[in-house]
């Protein structure tokens, strides 16, 4: 009988391998077919799927919605900006790991603040904090460039550097992709894992009854705050990718508004779902791409966008389309 | 020899004194049925066995260690667990998992991150054999939200139980279940805490079963003990049947 | 001496617009639990709804003085806007997760923000002509003027109101009951989308309020909702969530810190704002008056 079950499991679960490693090759065939700008548009989607899968551990497997978590994105961004301009680092394997270590430390700061919360009581103390991180990058003109932010250059790539003369843009968009998905690629199979594992269980333990867990000897203050660390730290790696292909970072990316962002795109996808967050991010990129480049009120449309989206398909993409197989499945076995 | 002892605990809600310098024992092995009629305070003095609820007054002693001041975790660490009156359970996570969660909890697995939870095939089977010990082995990968009344109670207990306590509070296990099952349900724990020597202590209003199952009883009413011994003598004792059967009037 | 009473004035004066604008927020969330993003978004409706229908009555020839009575159209406008929006888009998600009215509220936001610029453009609106008929009151060697007077009036006078509407009218008793227990309300036999659509009205009547009677005195800018949000957000987590005294007390408190903080700190005035936030949430995580839910 449980041997069974592991069979069926391992089924299953080959199964997805296999899906996913063909998505893995299509996504890195893509930029050979598509432009350079759709190659920066997708690798803008990879990132902003990184930025998701981190949020919804939070919101998805933990039970806890952040409405802070533009500070860990925008400051993995500052932080790369930071470094670049002050330590004169150009090697992107150096930026990224000042990112990491900046956002990490921010985490763990936030998550003692935060973990002992719940409900709209962390929310609200996730916004907090993060307003004081958009305040201090508005204010402190001299360090942060106050509102006019600061430029990035194109650092360097593993041993390709000087992304300069001609064709530098597309060469540098095209290697900059790969070095996204490889990145992303490896997230998703850590996340997976993570999600999968029995720390992931606990959490989701955690996220349906915490009277419970508690009673089955949980640490629950702890796994939350693991939870937070982790969390903060890859959307944190997510701004950190984001800035070289932006080349500039404002205090924008550490506003309210763009946690809102962050949530809007996990909900887009669906939280309901391991692969909400990656579909979510992409598709949002997409969306807003398109509202900004066809109209002045582009936010118009992606408030429009939203309200359609939770009317139509309130378990996001992801849910409407597991939704949709499964009945097709259902009918065909049927007849 | 004495495992679990109880000295004047007392906790009030407000003007409501819901448990009244209670003051018992239950001896290693022992299987003690809490009866008393609706509102007596059962429920509540679990709730302070388990740290559910801090007592404003008495001690608490586990294995002759005064265990007064430790948190839940601190008691499930000692081995002491309890089931719920109304099923409390994770709700999203499948029968299976519900187990295995307290299995890993148990074998200090919380914080495995990355390898996968259902490739560990020694939690994974004790999982099941504990599902099947109480009959749920058809459930496995059905969410614990979609099972019915009984089986929730019974998976409820199955969570405790897995986390192989030495002392087992289980509150009221066969409420919500229908009388024919009853027996069936006592009888999958009866034997499995027996089996393992698990001592428990069981609050139950069906008095045949109590009768049936019980090494002792004990009879509380409006938060203090009235009556404490053997079932025969509680089954002579007139005026304590009436105060039970009372309340089992009442819920009829 | 004098700078320390003008300070208290304005002091009182932020406070009554922050109390309007938090007021209707923890209305809001008290009777639904619905934490409502476009709350700021509802002010600024208000305040451009105001400035834009003065000014349009003004170029009729309207005099200043008559033009006062017209300063609540944007609250009326912003309450009919609510009445709208419970029950066409929130009202079917109730029985869902929170996640879903924060994001349907997200999406007005979104959508408000930019609606607001393409009706009322992008230019700031003023209507400072209804200050002077006020006229103003000498304290020491300052003038202040009269309509200052009026806008912590109207903040008084709100609060008032509200606690006579909560505790000392019918209305008040089944509110009460409905954010209680909504399905026992229910079977008491209340009207509960009757009272939903009600309180969302009010609760955005009052934003629309705060910005009616704020932008004779400041002007009306893109972009104004959102700071409002966030400072209500700040109010009501220092006051207590849900709670209509919490929400006066943090009005006060948040008012007097930042007029303070502008003074000494001004550079982060706003950042000791958000971790005396933090503090808060800290020590009691329901604020200073909310209860335990
Ligand atoms: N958290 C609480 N706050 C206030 N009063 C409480 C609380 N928990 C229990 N009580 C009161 O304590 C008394 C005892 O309740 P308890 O649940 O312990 O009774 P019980 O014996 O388990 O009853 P039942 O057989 O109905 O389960 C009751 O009067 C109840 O109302
Ligand atoms: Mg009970």
């Amino acid at each position: 009988m449980i041997i069974k079950i592991g069979a069926i499991k391992n089924v299953a679960q080959s199964k997805l391998f296999v899906i996913s490693l063909l998505i893995a090759l299509v996504l890195g065939a893509l930029p050979f077919i598509l432009g350079t700008y759709q190659t920066l548009l997708l690798a803008y989607g990879l990132i902003f799927a990184i930025a998701g899968l981190g949020f919804n551990l939070l919101l998805g497997y933990t039970g806890l919605l952040s409405f802070g978590h533009a500070a860990f994105f925008g400051v993995g961004a500052y932080a790369v900006a930071f470094a670049a301009r002050d330590l004169g680092i150009k090697n992107m394997e150096l930026l990224l790991l000042t990112g990491i270590l900046s956002t990490f430390f921010l985490s763990v700061i936030f998550g003692i603040f935060c973990s002992g919360l719940t409900r709209i009581f962390f929310a609200i103390m996730c916004l907090a904090l993060s307003q004081v991180v958009w305040v201090l990058s508005n204010k402190l003109y001299s360090i942060t460039g106050g509102s006019d932010g600061m430029s990035v250059k194109w650092p360097s790539i593993l041993w390709f550097d000087e992304y300069s003369g001609s064709g530098a843009f597309h060469r540098f968009i095209f290697d900059y992709y790969y070095y996204v998905l490889v990145i992303f690629c490896i997230m998703v199979t850590l996340m997976w894992l993570l999600c999968h594992s029995p720390f992931g269980k606990v959490l989701q333990a955690i996220r349906d009854n915490e009277t419970r867990a508690q009673f089955v000897g949980i640490n629950i203050k702890k796994c939350r705050f693991i939870s937070f660390v982790i969390s903060g730290s890859l959307t944190g790696l997510a701004g950190t990718l984001w800035v070289p292909l932006t080349g500039h970072i404002t205090p924008e990316s550490l506003h309210w508004p763009f946690s809102g962002e962050i949530l809007f795109l996990t909900l887009l996808g669906g939280f309901q779902n391991f692969s909400g967050p990656i579909i979510g991010g992409i598709a949002f990129t997409y969306l807003k791409a398109y509202a900004v480049a066809s109209t002045p009120y582009w936010q118009f449309v992606l408030g429009v966008a939203l309200l359609l989206i939770v009317i139509a398909m309130p378990r996001g993409i992801v849910g409407l389309f597991s939704s949709l197989i499964a009945r097709f499945t259902s009918r065909s076995e049927r007849g | 020899m004495t495992l679990l002892e109880t000295i004047n605990l007392k906790k009030s809600f407000g003007e409501n004194v819901v448990v009244n310098d209670v003051s018992f024992n239950v001896d290693d092995g022992e299987v003690v049925s809490l009866v008393g009629p609706n509102g007596a305070g059962k429920t509540s003095l679990v709730n302070l066995l388990s740290a559910y609820l801090t007592p404003d007054h008495g001690q608490i002693l586990f294995k002759g260690r005064d265990i007064t001041s430790l948190s839940v975790s601190e008691r499930i660490k000692i081995g002491i667990a309890r089931s719920f009156q109304i099923a409390n359970l994770f709700d999203e996570l499948s029968a299976l998992d519900n187990i295995s969660l307290s299995i890993s909890a148990r074998s200090g697995k919380t914080y495995t991150f990355l390898s996968l939870a259902d490739r560990d095939t020694g939690v994974q089977n004790e999982a099941g054999n504990i599902l099947s010990l109480f009959g749920l082995d058809d459930k496995s990968n059905i969410p614990a939200k979609e099972l019915a009344q009984g089986e929730r109670k019974l998976l409820d207990v199955a969570v405790a139980y897995a986390l192989k306590p030495s002392f087992l509070f289980l509150d009221e296990p066969t409420s919500g279940v229908s009388t024919r099952d009853k027996a069936k349900i006592m009888d999958t724990i009866s034997s499995a805490v027996r089996n393992e020597g698990v001592t428990a202590a069981i609050i139950e209003h069906d008095m045949d079963i109590v009768f049936k199952y019980s090494d002792r009883i004990v009879v509380i009413a409006d938060g203090r003990i009235i009556a404490d011994g053997p079932p025969e003598n509680i089954r002579d004792d007139k005026d304590v049947i009436s105060v039970i059967m009372g309340s089992q009037g009442n819920e009829v | 001496m004098d700078i320390f009473i003008l300070q208290v004035l304005n002091a009182l004066f932020y406070a009554s617009i922050l109390y309007l604008i938090a007021s209707g927020f923890t209305l809001i969330f008290g009777v639904m639990g619905i934490a409502n993003m476009a709350h700021g978004s509802f002010y600024a409706v208000g305040a451009f709804v105001t400035a834009w229908s003065l000014g349009f009555l003004q170029s009729r020839g309207v005099e200043p003085w008559l033009l006062v009575f017209f300063l609540p159209l944007g609250a009326i406008a912003v309450a009919i806007l609510g009445m709208l929006i419970e029950p066409i888009l929130l009202r079917p998600f109730y029985q869902r997760a929170h996640e879903y009215q924060l994001l349907l509220t997200f999406g007005v936001l979104l959508i408000i923000e930019d609606g607001i610029q393409m009706i009322f453009g992008s230019d700031p609106l003023l209507v400072d002509m209804v200050i002077a008929p006020f006229g103003s009151l000498q304290i020491f060697s300052f003038r202040y003027p009269n309509y200052n007077f009026v806008v912590i009036g109207t903040g008084l006078v709100t609060a008032f109101l509200l606690w006579a509407l909560m505790y000392r009218s019918r209305f008040g008793v089944v509110l009460r009951a409905t954010s209680q227990d909504m399905r026992m309300a229910s079977a008491m036999g209340i009207n509960v989308g009757k009272v939903y659509v009600l309180a969302f009205g009010i609760g955005s009547f009052l934003a629309g309020l705060g910005g009616a009677i704020i932008v004779p005195t400041q002007t009306a800018v893109v972009g104004m909702g959102l700071e409002a949000l966030i400072i209500a957000f700040v109010v009501v987590a220092v006051g207590g969530i849900g709670s209509q005294l919490g929400a006066l007390i943090g009005a006060l408190l948040v008012a007097l810190v930042r007029t303070a903080g502008v003074h000494f700190v001004p550079e982060i005035e706003l950042a000791v704002l958000f971790l005396i936030a933090v503090g808060v949430l800290l020590w009691r995580p329901t604020g200073l008056l909310g209860n335990a839910p």
